[in-house]
């Protein structure tokens, strides 16, 4: 990783220098002619909430699957605590799965869906009542050990499957879009109460999920994936503030991205000349690019100040037109086109209650950003 | 209502009218005293004469049983065959040879009964010069035949069924540390049982139905009833067999009703308890 | 399934749950076929089995001879006898197709509409007659159509006609027991696709000016196309070997090409051309579930 640009960001010191957990080394899989996992290399700490996180067909789903054994790489190795996974069945496996549809046993009852895995331990009946019963408890179900799943909420059913997983007391929680069928409000609820869980039971969690703000909240870690690799691992605010490609910059929350060259490039700071902003961009960080290279610069819309009056100073100030406002109730989202043509994004906090403090439509306006917000990306 | 609705639920009417007409018709003549069967004799009638005789016939008796043992044995062969060959194609994915499995196990649906009767005769003369088994032809060339035919419903019936389940069921239940064959027992056979069922069923019914099969794999020594039934209307109108069509029909349709009614409530838990449980995800 | 349980693929028992319905279809399914096959380029002999075998030791010449015989085919195509009646099955099974269409269609149109609980009554009723026995209501037809049989009754009765008409062994009783005993068939298909068509489709149709009647010919019917195919493919084939109706209800002078495979296997004993027959309606009978296939490949998404 030598190569990538050295933006600042801080190396990856995993979780406290915990013991690796989880090794994947160079694992592909490749559905006949398609591959979905193109050669991943990753290594999960005991006691982590890893997320992979992509869009739809990303490979983060069969790179779950993998992990749980209901695909076998093509080549490459999985190995969990120290042991190579190659051969190993499911059934075998010291990890269980959350999945995406919660996959609860429609003919059994809440218990008896708990209580399955643990009979395949051969476990005696009273040992297996008594962890079921506690279980349920953890996940404030006992009321509704008789109920079969139809008889259950959503929220209720994802603590089903939560419980079931869990009753075997796995070193590893797989977890497959373990929101993706809740609702919003559901939803930011039982992300807290998962976290809990995982705290209290001291579990690894390996969590897959399209959802960056699932990702965001959840994760210690997390691993963004594209077209079967992984492109960028790192704590959220360390993938959130210093992506290292444009797709990172992008996929994760809005970005405004410029094309342009160096044109100054010293250790404290580089001016960067783009083609559709009328000044240099100047950013007060050196970063490490061959001079004359192109790169692009990426700042984040929350991070540029929008202002009826010039601002004061004279770096990294442009002058547009406010095309567009879309309301979103906590913030505004303006939509700025430049003297250049070029639109940009801003996103502004409603500070204010009463909407005519606020810039409107077809007003002109100057934006400006701070030396350090924008990013430069190489790739 | 528009002119369009009078017209096609005038067409179903019509329709079911078509359909039922004929059994009717003669399940009433069942109790004509006449043996000119479609004329009713109204000073005698009606009459349980033809239910007395056909119940005094040792030859129609015989043949119903042997076929009702014959159905009974070639449907549950169908159904194990059948399951297992629909668990196959619907959840063992791409193997070699899937393509001719799914294209043998479905062919039988529409192969005309007289080429799958003539091959079937020829593999047994066949054998039977190479091996000396079977030995002769009846009882047990029959019910070969009829699970190889029958079993084909089957597979498509459990096919359908599989593929309606989500395959995470499984895989949740393998996850959770049982083997495939404990996977199997706990929780895809209890899931595909009302299919297993109405496979047996519709497996028993074909089986107890068949002519055409069973007259060429039969050998002199066994009449099934179809084949006495066919050779007796072969020589015109027989009021014994309006009557014994009758009592068919009754206890078809009883049987019928009653396994719908069960089926049709099991399923509607289960459906209702597999939406739930997919909680609208994916 | 694109991603299938590869859990469930693995193991020892996999093998076994393979192995044996296969191994029972091979032996009982495609051998058998094989042997027609052979049969069918058999010479006739008047012995036990009734053919020569393909391969003999000849002693005296010391060598392997293979008599790879089409006489039985040749005697097919040329006895005009065997090409009409195979003319006049597919004829019988064509219109017997069209009028299951012509009555199945607004049948299962008039299901797919109706609402939940009359449907499942609907279609209750509609695959009743089916578990009952097939032989018995073909022998239904029977009675009613006699020329003293329950219709010709009825009508001269209600003083409609003087003298009887003749119903009963005509190709009229053929295409009436066609239809009676395989119109569930045809419905079942049918309904099936009607029954999965989003009704915003013709709300659609109707909101852009669309008028009933052109709604259903420019979006159900298309769309129903598959189900159309589907009804009438598993109606046809089995109707061009049909053998039970015929023989009960069917013209005396007039073979199907069911009936003619069984006279000339057991009256005749010629095993060669009673094969030849076989394997000639396979033939016939097997491109169009190869077309229809193929249809159905292209068209993802619907029917089924």
């Amino acid at each position: 990783m030598a190569d990538l640009p050295l933006d600042s960001a801080p190396t990856l010191p995993a979780a406290g220098g915990a013991r690796e957990y989880v090794r994947i080394e160079n694992v592909t899989k490749r559905f006949g002619d398609v591959t979905a996992v193109d050669d991943v290399s990753l290594s999960v700490m005991k006691g982590e909430i890893f997320c992979l996180l992509g869009g739809s067909g990303c490979g983060k789903t069969t790179l779950l699957r993998m992990l749980a054994g209901f695909e076998t790489p093509t080549s490459g190795r999985i190995l969990i605590d120290g042991q190579d996974m190659a051969g190993t069945p499911p059934y075998e496996r010291p990890v269980n799965m959350m999945f995406q549809s919660y996959a609860l046993f429609p003919h059994m009852t809440v218990e008896k869906n708990v209580a399955f895995g643990l009979e395949q331990e051969r476990l005696a009946r009273p040992e297996i009542e008594r962890r079921v019963g506690e279980m349920l408890e953890i996940v404030r179900l006992g009321e509704f050990a008789r109920r079969k799943p139809h008889q259950l909420s959503g929220g209720q059913r994802q603590r089903v499957a939560l419980a079931r997983a869990l009753v075997k007391r796995p070193k590893l929680l797989l977890l497959d879009e373990p929101l993706g069928a809740l609702d919003r409000k559901l939803r930011e609820h039982t992300q807290f109460e998962l976290l809990g869980l995982q705290q209290q039971l001291g579990v690894t969690f390996i969590v897959v999920t399209h959802d960056q703000e699932e990702a965001m909240t959840l994760a210690t870690r997390i691993g963004v994936m594209d077209r079967g690799g992984i492109v960028q691992v790192g704590r959220p605010s360390e993938v959130y503030e210093f992506p290292q490609s444009r797709f990172v910059a992008d996929f994760i929350g809005s970005v405004n991205l410029f094309e342009g060259r160096l044109v100054e490039d010293e250790p404290d700071h580089v001016r960067i000349r783009c083609a559709e902003l009328a000044h240099l961009v100047h950013v007060d960080h050196g970063i490490s690019s061959a001079p004359d290279a192109t790169v692009w610069v990426a700042i984040r819309p929350e991070k540029i100040e929008l202002s009826r009056e010039r601002p004061a100073g004279d770096q990294n100030i442009e002058r547009g037109v406010v095309r567009d406002v879309a309301y979103l109730g906590d913030a505004s989202v303006y939509l700025v086109q430049l003297d250049g043509g070029r639109s940009v994004r801003v996103r502004l906090p409603n500070v204010e209650r009463h909407a005519s403090d606020r810039v409107a439509r077809d007003e002109a306006v100057w934006i400006r950003w701070h030396p350090s917000s924008p990013v430069v990306l190489t790739q | 209502m528009t002119s369009r609705g009078w017209f096609r639920n005038g067409a179903l009417a019509l329709g079911l009218v078509f359909l039922y007409v004929p059994i009717l018709s003669m399940m009433v003549f069942s109790f004509n005293h006449s043996r000119l069967v479609t004329v009713w004799d109204a000073a005698n009638s009606p009459t349980l004469k033809w239910y007395g005789e056909l119940f005094a016939s040792e030859q129609l008796l015989g043949a119903a049983w042997l076929s009702v043992r014959i159905a009974a044995m070639a449907a549950t062969g169908a159904v194990v065959l059948g399951t297992l060959a629909g668990l196959v194609l619907a959840r063992f994915g791409a193997f070699r040879g899937r393509a001719l499995l799914s294209g043998l196990a479905t062919a039988p649906l529409v192969m005309p009964e007289v080429i799958t009767g003539l091959s079937l005769l020829l593999l047994f003369v066949a054998l039977e010069q190479l091996t000396g088994w079977p030995e002769g032809r009846g009882v047990l060339t029959i019910t070969i035949a009829h699970v190889t035919f029958a079993l084909a419903y089957v597979t498509v019936v459990v096919q359908s069924r599989l593929a309606g389940f989500d395959d995470s069921l499984e895989e949740a239940a393998l996850d959770l540390g049982a083997r495939p064959a404990t996977v199997f027992l706990r929780i895809t056979l209890p899931l595909i049982l009302p299919a297993v069922a109405s496979g047996w069923l519709l497996a028993f019914t074909l089986s107890w139905d068949d002519v055409v099969i069973s007259q060429f794999v039969a050998g002199p020594g066994a009449s099934t009833l179809p084949m006495v039934v066919f050779s007796k209307v072969r020589l015109g109108v027989s009021p014994d067999v309006n009557a014994l069509a009758t009592l068919v029909v009754l206890a078809v349709a009883t049987g019928v009703l009653g396994a719908t009614a069960w089926s049709r409530r099991r399923e509607r838990r289960l459906a209702r308890e597999q939406r739930a449980a997919r909680g609208g995800g994916r | 399934m694109a991603r299938s349980n590869q859990a469930l693929r693995q193991g020892a028992g996999r093998r076994l749950v393979v192995a044996v319905p296969y191994a029972w279809l091979l032996l009982f399914f495609l051998v058998p076929f094989l042997i027609v096959l052979k049969i069918s380029f058999s010479e006739a002999r008047v012995a036990m089995p009734p053919y020569a075998p393909l391969l003999e030791w000849a002693e005296e010449a010391r060598r392997l001879v293979v008599t790879f015989n089409v006489d039985s085919y040749v005697f097919l195509l040329t006895d005009g006898l065997y090409v009409s009646t195979l003319l006049y099955s597919v004829q019988v099974a064509a219109i017997s197709t069209l009028l299951c269409l012509a009555l199945g269609y607004p049948m299962a149109y008039a299901i797919a509409r109706a609402t939940p609980r009359l449907r499942n009554l609907y279609l209750m009723l509609v695959v009743l007659p089916f578990w009952t026995s097939f032989l018995l209501r073909v022998y239904a037809w029977v009675g009613l159509l006699k020329t003293d049989g329950v219709i010709n009754n009825v009508l001269t009765a209600l003083g409609l006609i003087d003298a009887p008409l003749t119903l009963l062994y005509t190709d009229f009783a053929v295409y009436v027991g066609i239809v009676y005993s395989y119109l569930p068939f045809m419905i079942l298909p049918l309904y099936a696709n009607l029954e999965k068509h989003d009704l915003q489709l013709l709300e659609a149709a109707a909101d852009l000016g669309a008028r009933p009647v052109t709604s259903f010919l420019r979006i159900t019917l298309p769309l129903s196309l598959p189900g159309v195919i589907a009804g009438s493919l598993l109606v046809f084939i089995p109707a061009v070997g049909e053998y039970v109706i015929p023989s009960l209800l069917g013209p005396t002078d007039q073979l199907m090409i069911g009936r003619v495979l069984s006279d000339e296997f057991f009256a005749n004993r010629d095993w060669p051309v009673a094969s030849a027959v076989a394997i000639t309606m396979l033939v016939l009978l097997v491109m169009p579930i190869l077309l229809f296939q193929r249809l159905q490949g292209r068209q993802p998404g619907v029917g089924r």
